[in-house]
C-alpha cells in the first residue's frame, strides 16, 4: 500500500451491467463468468457494479498479496458480508472488534493438541452414518455430507453431549440458513423473497431446538465432569440477579456462527474430492492404495489422520483449487489506497476471487485439469504460489480452521474409501455447483453409488 | 541460518513451537517469539520442519 500517486487512475469497469442494479443479476447467476471477464478485460485490477456500489476485483499474485496483507484499518472485513447478519443474529461475531475476533477465532477446540481426539470423534460419526447403509445403495452427496458435517462440527466444537441431542432436523434447518445468502442482501438483507423467509424461519426453528435441549438440561441431572460441553458452560453463566446470562437465541447465534465457516466448506470439499477421484480413476487408485498401506497394521484413524497422506492430501487440495467453497472474498476500503497504479476510494468494496486466482494459467499448468501431482515435490504449486493458490484465503485472515478441515477430510475418507467402493450414479459432467447464493453448494441431483468392499473391515475410530 | 517471521502472516497456530520448542515460543496474544534467532545446526531439522508445517507459511530461513 503506497500513498496516492496523482497519476493513478480509477479501475476500469467490466462490460455489461447496464441495468439499474449493475452486475447484481450476473453475480447471482454466473459469478465466476463475471469475475473471469473482469480479469480478461481489465487485468489484475478491475471493477464491477453491485447495485450502485463499486466492487474493485483483484487477481494475480501482486494484487492479491496487497489485499491479504492489508491491516483491518485499511481493508475491513466486518462490513463486507451483510448477508451473514440475519443468520448469526445481531451482535454475533462480525460486530465484534478485531482483537476480540482474534480471540474467538482461536477457539480452544481448534488448537493443535485437540486434533487427535477430534479425528477419533469424526471417524465415529462417519461410522455411525454408514451403519445405516447396508451393502449397496445410493447417496445424495449434498444431503449426506451436509448432515455428516453438522454432526462432526457440533461434536468437535460444542461437544459430544450436544451432538448426541441432535438429529437430521438440525441439518435441514441449517441448510435453509445457508441457502439464505442471496446477493440481494447487498441491497436489502431483509428483502421479502422466498429464500430469506425460509432463512428466518430456519433460525427460529434452530432456536426452538436449542431451547428444548436447554430446558431438558435445566430440569435433568447435571452433566458429569467428562460429559460437560460448551452448552453446559454457557448455561452455567448467570447475571448478578441469578438469571441466565445467555438466552436460547444468543446461544443459538453463537453455535450457528461457530459452525458456519467449517460446515458448507468442508461438506462441499468432501463431495468434490469424491467426485473428482471418481472422474479420475488413476488418482483414485493412488489414494486407495496409500490408505490401504497406512491402515494395513490396523492403526486407528485418530493416529493416521494426523500423519502425512501425500496422495489424499493432494487430491483434496486439487478439489479445493478447482472448486473453492468461497469464490469471492470481500473487504471494505476504509481509506483511499492505490493498488497496481489504480486508485481505490474509501467506501468501495474490494474483492479477491479464489475461483479466478486458483486457475491462473501462468501459475498452474493445465489450470482446468484435476492434477493432484502438482502438489508433490518438486512442483509444490500451493507453496510456490502463496498468493494465488488461495482456497483458504491467505495472510492474516487465512482460514484458521484449515488444519482442522484437512484432518477432518482425511479422517472421513479413511473410513469411506477403506470400507466402500464408489461409482458415479449420473453422467460425469452433470455434477455442478449452484452459484445462485453467496454460499456455494452442489446442485442436486448429485448422487453416487456405493458398495461395501469384500475386504472391508472397520477402520476403528475410537478404542 | 537466520529465522525470519512474517508478522502479517503469523496467526499463532503454534505448530512451530511443537516442532522446535527450543527455538519458538507462542507468547501472549498468540504471537510467536523466536527464542534463538540463529539456532545451532543441531536444531536445523526441527526448524526446517517448523518452516515446512507452518500453516500460514510465515517462517523463512535465511542462510548466513
Amino acid at each position: 500500500m503506497t500513498t496516492i500517486d496523482s497519476a493513478a487512475r480509477l479501475p476500469i469497469q467490466v462490460s455489461g451491467g447496464h441495468r439499474a442494479d449493475g452486475h447484481l443479476d450476473e453475480l447471482r447467476t454466473d459469478p465466476i463468468g463475471l469475475m473471469e471477464r473482469v480479469r480478461s478485460e481489465c487485468g489484475d485490477v478491475g471493477m464491477f457494479d453491485l447495485a450502485g456500489r463499486k466492487v474493485v476485483l483483484l487477481s494475480g499474485a501482486d494484487a492479491n498479496e496487497l489485499f491479504f496483507r492489508a491491516p483491518e484499518e485499511v481493508l475491513d472485513q466486518a462490513e463486507a458480508y451483510p448477508f451473514m447478519t440475519p443468520i448469526f443474529g445481531e451482535g454475533v461475531v462480525f460486530d465484534a472488534p478485531p482483537e476480540r475476533r482474534r480471540e474467538m477465532l482461536h477457539n480452544q477446540a481448534l488448537r493443535d493438541k485437540f486434533m487427535r481426539g477430534h479425528a477419533a470423534t469424526i471417524a465415529t460419526e462417519v461410522e455411525t452414518m454408514v451403519a445405516a447403509w447396508g451393502d449397496e445403495g445410493e447417496i445424495d452427496l449434498l444431503d449426506w455430507f451436509a448432515e455428516l458435517t453438522i454432526y462432526t462440527s457440533s461434536a468437535c466444537l460444542i461437544g459430544p453431549r450436544f451432538r448426541s441431542q441432535l438429529d437430521g432436523r438440525f441439518a435441514e434447518l441449517y441448510h435453509d440458513l445457508e441457502q439464505g445468502t442471496d446477493a440481494i442482501a447487498y441491497v436489502d438483507a431483509y428483502a421479502d423473497i422466498e429464500s430469506f423467509r425460509r432463512r428466518d424461519a430456519a433460525r427460529v426453528g434452530l432456536v426452538d431446538l436449542v431451547q428444548t435441549i436447554m430446558e431438558g438440561r435445566a430440569q435433568g441431572p447435571a452433566a458429569t465432569e467428562d460429559d460437560r460441553d460448551l452448552l453446559d458452560v454457557l448455561m452455567s453463566i448467570k447475571n448478578p440477579n441469578g438469571t441466565d446470562r445467555f438466552s436460547p437465541d444468543e446461544v443459538t447465534g453463537m453455535f450457528i456462527s461457530m459452525m458456519f465457516a467449517g460446515h458448507h466448506t468442508t461438506s462441499g470439499t468432501a463431495a468434490w474430492t469424491l467426485i473428482e477421484l471418481l472422474r479420475n480413476p488413476t488418482e483414485l487408485a493412488l489414494v486407495t492404495s496409500e490408505l490401504g498401506e497406512l491402515y494395513a497394521d490396523g492403526d486407528e484413524v485418530s493416529y493416521q489422520a494426523l500423519r502425512e497422506m501425500p496422495h489424499l492430501e493432494s487430491a483434496i487440495k486439487e478439489a479445493l483449487r478447482l472448486h473453492p467453497p468461497l469464490i469471492l472474498l470481500l473487504r471494505v476500503a476504509k481509506e483511499d489506497l492505490e493498488i497496481g497504479g489504480f486508485t481505490i476510494e474509501a467506501g468501495q468494496m474490494v474483492g479477491a476471487s479464489p475461483a479466478v486466482s486458483n486457475r491462473i494459467a501462468e501459475d498452474f499448468r493445465e489450470p482446468d485439469a484435476f492434477r493432484p501431482g502438482r502438489y508433490l515435490a518438486p512442483r509444490e504449486e500451493d507453496r510456490t504460489n502463496p498468493w494465488t493458490w488461495i482456497p483458504f484465503g491467505a495472510g492474516r485472515h487465512r482460514c484458521v480452521g484449515a488444519a482442522f478441515a484437512m484432518m477432518q477430510l482425511k479422517a472421513i475418507f479413511s473410513v469411506l474409501l477403506c470400507d466402500y467402493e464408489f461409482s458415479l450414479a449420473q453422467p460425469a459432467d452433470t455434477y455442478r455447483n449452484d452459484h445462485s447464493k453467496m454460499v456455494v453448494q452442489l446442485s442436486q441431483p448429485c448422487t453416487v453409488h456405493y458398495r461395501r468392499r469384500a475386504d472391508a473391515r472397520r477402520v476403528g475410530g475410537s478404542s | 541460518m537466520r529465522i525470519v517471521i512474517d508478522d502479517d502472516l503469523c496467526q499463532g497456530h503454534g505448530v512451530c513451537e511443537s516442532e522446535a520448542p527450543e527455538v519458538f515460543e507462542l507468547g501472549k496474544g498468540h504471537l510467536v517469539t523466536v527464542l534463538e534467532q540463529s539456532p545451532a545446526d543441531s536444531q536445523r531439522s526441527a526448524v526446517e520442519a517448523a518452516v515446512r508445517f507452518c500453516p500460514t507459511h510465515a517462517i523463512r530461513l535465511e542462510e548466513d
